[in-house]
């Protein structure tokens, strides 16, 4: 009997060395004459144990990481495909605790299923909130994500269902949803998570989007630095055609849905929703005035969705299950579960679903397991490059859209990055400044001039005595207040963030050049 | 809409750059906002969007110059200049910061002897920075092409520069 062994083509696998592991299982198994077969899921989100190999057993999923190919002999050697013990062993992977300790609600099927398969994704739940839509009057699938107290996940986390509602309402004769999958914030990866993971699940959203709002054409807007999301994205729109999952007539239900892939181009701004529609248009990606709302005259001037990948990809669990077992996960107006991406200077850096509430210690200390460094944390930047630096004093804020608000951050897309005690804040500080001025689209001037000037003002404070960096400090300050509400986006209007943040924390950092000179 | 035939001429360009513009209009210009995916399928299929190519672009686009011009200068992808026979992505983001890529930066720069947006001598490497890769569990992080690399440090960016040479040069023998 053939045994299945399963090899993640997730791309953070595939960096580690993925691919010459599941070559060197095959071929090791051409080698014994054992009947193997190969399928290539997602990944699981332990990071730190990638390339992670599972082999299916009669207990299930025995889990061994991570795997280089040189070990593929002795894992046979050890047993491997009828789940031996190895040096490598980590036991059944469901009872690995820290997969184990979570919620995974968006990410279920991630890791588990053949992302390449449609039979698969039915088998585990697949296409259930569909069929249950496709049975609703539209106004009901809204008023159902509603209930949910779904929030957009890509960042500004504004109500979902109210954003359906709108676009709903508007008449038009074409609608469009568009799917942003620009995810550009550093430490995030959730997104590309899903699309390789579990792509079907993506167009299963865009597709009751679809039907609850009345539009029949969807674009997902991929980032360029993504190539083997594409791929499986590609792959997956052309099986769910096949099948009729996509196309003139949605399950015969006499409602279509056409969806195309387009890549974007390497635009950290083109994740703003009104710029991303300007790219999708061809053009320049420069952001718009609000309003008019994307929803009443968004991409080609028709009403427009525009989710970010998990807001969409929460959305058939909704549908399937109900608003009310969704909305039973969470704290607050903070509802149901967020996918948090922990990265940086981390010993068990990875993918964790739990319901919001958690705190930032937990997630970096129990599920972290700290610094791969071995050096205490000294600050965290959660919600990307515009996001807040916490000091490690504040790690007891709870994972809580208005928590995160109240220490003058922003949760974001779940990104958490750590940074061991040999950061240099005022680095940090100029990086963020350059960063908004690297990728500034260019449209107003406290985002376009503010970014250059905050670079020099941050050099200068850096660079001169006490009274110079007295004085260029309320410079600072006040440039970023200049920022923050005289900005057209959220670029401008949060670059000064992390700014702020170092400023207030980690004063110390911006003083070293006084200190070293002994002035 | 009838098309007003264009008064300017255009400049002499290379046949095959000729050939694959009008090629690659041809098949896309009719989708809805179809200028990305037209640079894309350019620079996938010469390297490239070379700018004496702009006037043809526009004009099979029924678009200005300066409309494409401002698209291709707007976006880090494209690029109006040959590239070396491959395009180093490094990450320079947070999460790659807090590993180590700062040094890695200046490792990888001085090994192949050029800064950003330039080609080493022997027309072999280009090096772009690039802002996230989204392997950020991974850190620090680069992209060769479309082949990602995680957890590189100094050393292991020189074995996987050096297996490349081995490889060419077993490839010329």
């Amino acid at each position: 009997m053939s045994v299945t062994v399963y090899v993640p083509r997730d791309a953070s696998a595939l960096s580690l060395g993925a691919e010459a592991v599941a070559e060197a299982i095959a071929r090791e198994a051409r080698t014994r004459k054992a009947e193997v077969s190969v399928v290539r899921n997602g990944s699981r989100g332990l990071y730190w144990l990638e390339p992670m190999v599972e082999v299916q057993t009669a207990e299930g999923r025995v889990a061994y990481g991570p795997v280089q190919a040189d070990d593929v002999p002795g894992l046979f050697e050890a047993g491997l495909l009828e789940g031996g013990t190895h040096a490598l062993s980590l036991g059944l992977t469901e009872q690995i605790a820290w997969l184990k300790n979570q919620q995974r609600l968006t990410f279920a099927r991630i890791g588990i299923i053949d992302p390449r398969s449609l039979d698969d994704y039915l088998a585990h739940d697949g296409y259930r909130g569909l069929e249950a839509a496709l049975k609703m009057k539209p106004a009901d699938i809204v008023k159902v994500v509603t209930e949910s107290g779904l929030r957009g996940r890509g960042g500004a986390a504004f109500p979902t269902g109210i954003k359906w509602k709108t676009c709903h309402d508007a008449e038009a004769d074409l609608k469009y949803i568009v799917c942003n999958a620009d995810e550009g914030d550093s430490g995030t990866y959730a997104d590309r998570m899903i699309m390789e993971g579990d792509p079907f699940v993506l167009i299963e959203g865009m597709t009751i989007a679809g039907l609850a709002v009345g539009a029949t054409v969807g674009y997902i807007y991929l980032r360029a630095e993504y190539p083997h999301a594409r791929d499986a994205l590609h792959a997956a729109i052309a099986m769910a055609e096949a099948e009729g999952y996509l196309g003139d007539d949605v399950r015969a239900s006499g409602k279509a849905f056409h969806l195309e892939v387009r890549m974007a181009a390497g635009a950290y701004i083109c994740g703003e929703e009104t710029s991303l529609l300007e790219s999708l248009e061809g053009k320049r990606g420069q952001v718009r005035f609000k309003p008019p709302l994307p929803a009443i005259e968004g991409l080609f001037g028709k009403p427009t969705v525009i989710n970010n990948v998990v807001t969409l990809a929460c959305v058939p669990i909704i549908l399937d299950k109900g608003a009310k077992h969704y909305k039973d996960f969470g704290m607050g107006r903070s509802r149901g579960t967020l996918p948090i991406q922990l990265a940086g200077n981390l010993k068990r850096p990875g993918l964790v679903e739990r319901a919001f509430g958690l705190t930032l210690r937990e997630l970096i200390e129990d599920y972290g397991g700290g610094t791969a460094s071995g050096r205490p944390v000294r600050a965290v930047q959660v919600g990307g490059p515009l996001g807040a630096y916490v000091p490690a004093s504040r790690l007891d804020t709870p994972i809580d859209y208005e928590a995160f608000i109240e220490i003058g951050g922003m949760l974001g897309h779940g990104g958490v990055v750590v940074f061991d005690d040999t950061v240099d804040m005022a680095e940090q500080a100029r990086y963020a400044m350059e960063f908004c001025a690297i990728e500034s689209c260019g449209k107003c001037t406290p985002c376009r001039i503010g970014s250059v000037r905050g670079v020099e003002v941050i050099q200068r404070m850096v660079a001169g005595n006490a009274a110079e960096r007295e004085r260029n400090e309320v410079l600072l300050r006040d440039l970023c207040q200049t920022m923050l509400h005289g900005s057209l986006c959220a670029l401008g209007g949060m670059a000064p963030f992390p700014v702020i943040s170092a400023l207030d924390h980690f004063p110390e950092d911006f003083s070293r050049a006084v200190e070293k000179t002994g002035a | 809409m009838k098309r007003v035939a264009s008064v300017a001429v255009l400049p002499k360009i290379d046949q095959h750059v000729h050939a694959t513009v009008v090629e690659v209009t041809t098949r896309l210009k009719d989708q809805p906002g179809a200028l990305l995916p037209v640079l894309h399928a350019i620079q996938d299929a010469l390297g490239y969007v070379p700018e004496d190519a702009v006037p043809l672009i526009a004009r099979e686009m029924n678009l200005s110059r300066a409309d494409v011009h401002g698209v291709i200068s707007f976006y880090h992808f494209f690029r109006t200049q040959p590239s070396g026979n491959r395009v180093i992505y490094l990450c320079r983001a947070e999460s790659c910061q807090a590993l180590g890529a700062v040094a890695l930066e200046k490792h990888v720069k001085a090994r192949l002897g050029v800064d950003y947006h330039q080609t080493t001598a022997d027309g072999a490497y280009t090096l772009e920075p690039v802002y996230c890769l989204g392997n950020c569990a991974c850190s620090p992080a680069l992209m060769v092409d479309e082949e990602l690399h995680g957890r590189v440090t100094a050393e292991r960016f020189d074995a996987w520069l050096e297996s490349q040479t081995t490889a060419t040069s077993t490839e010329s023998k």
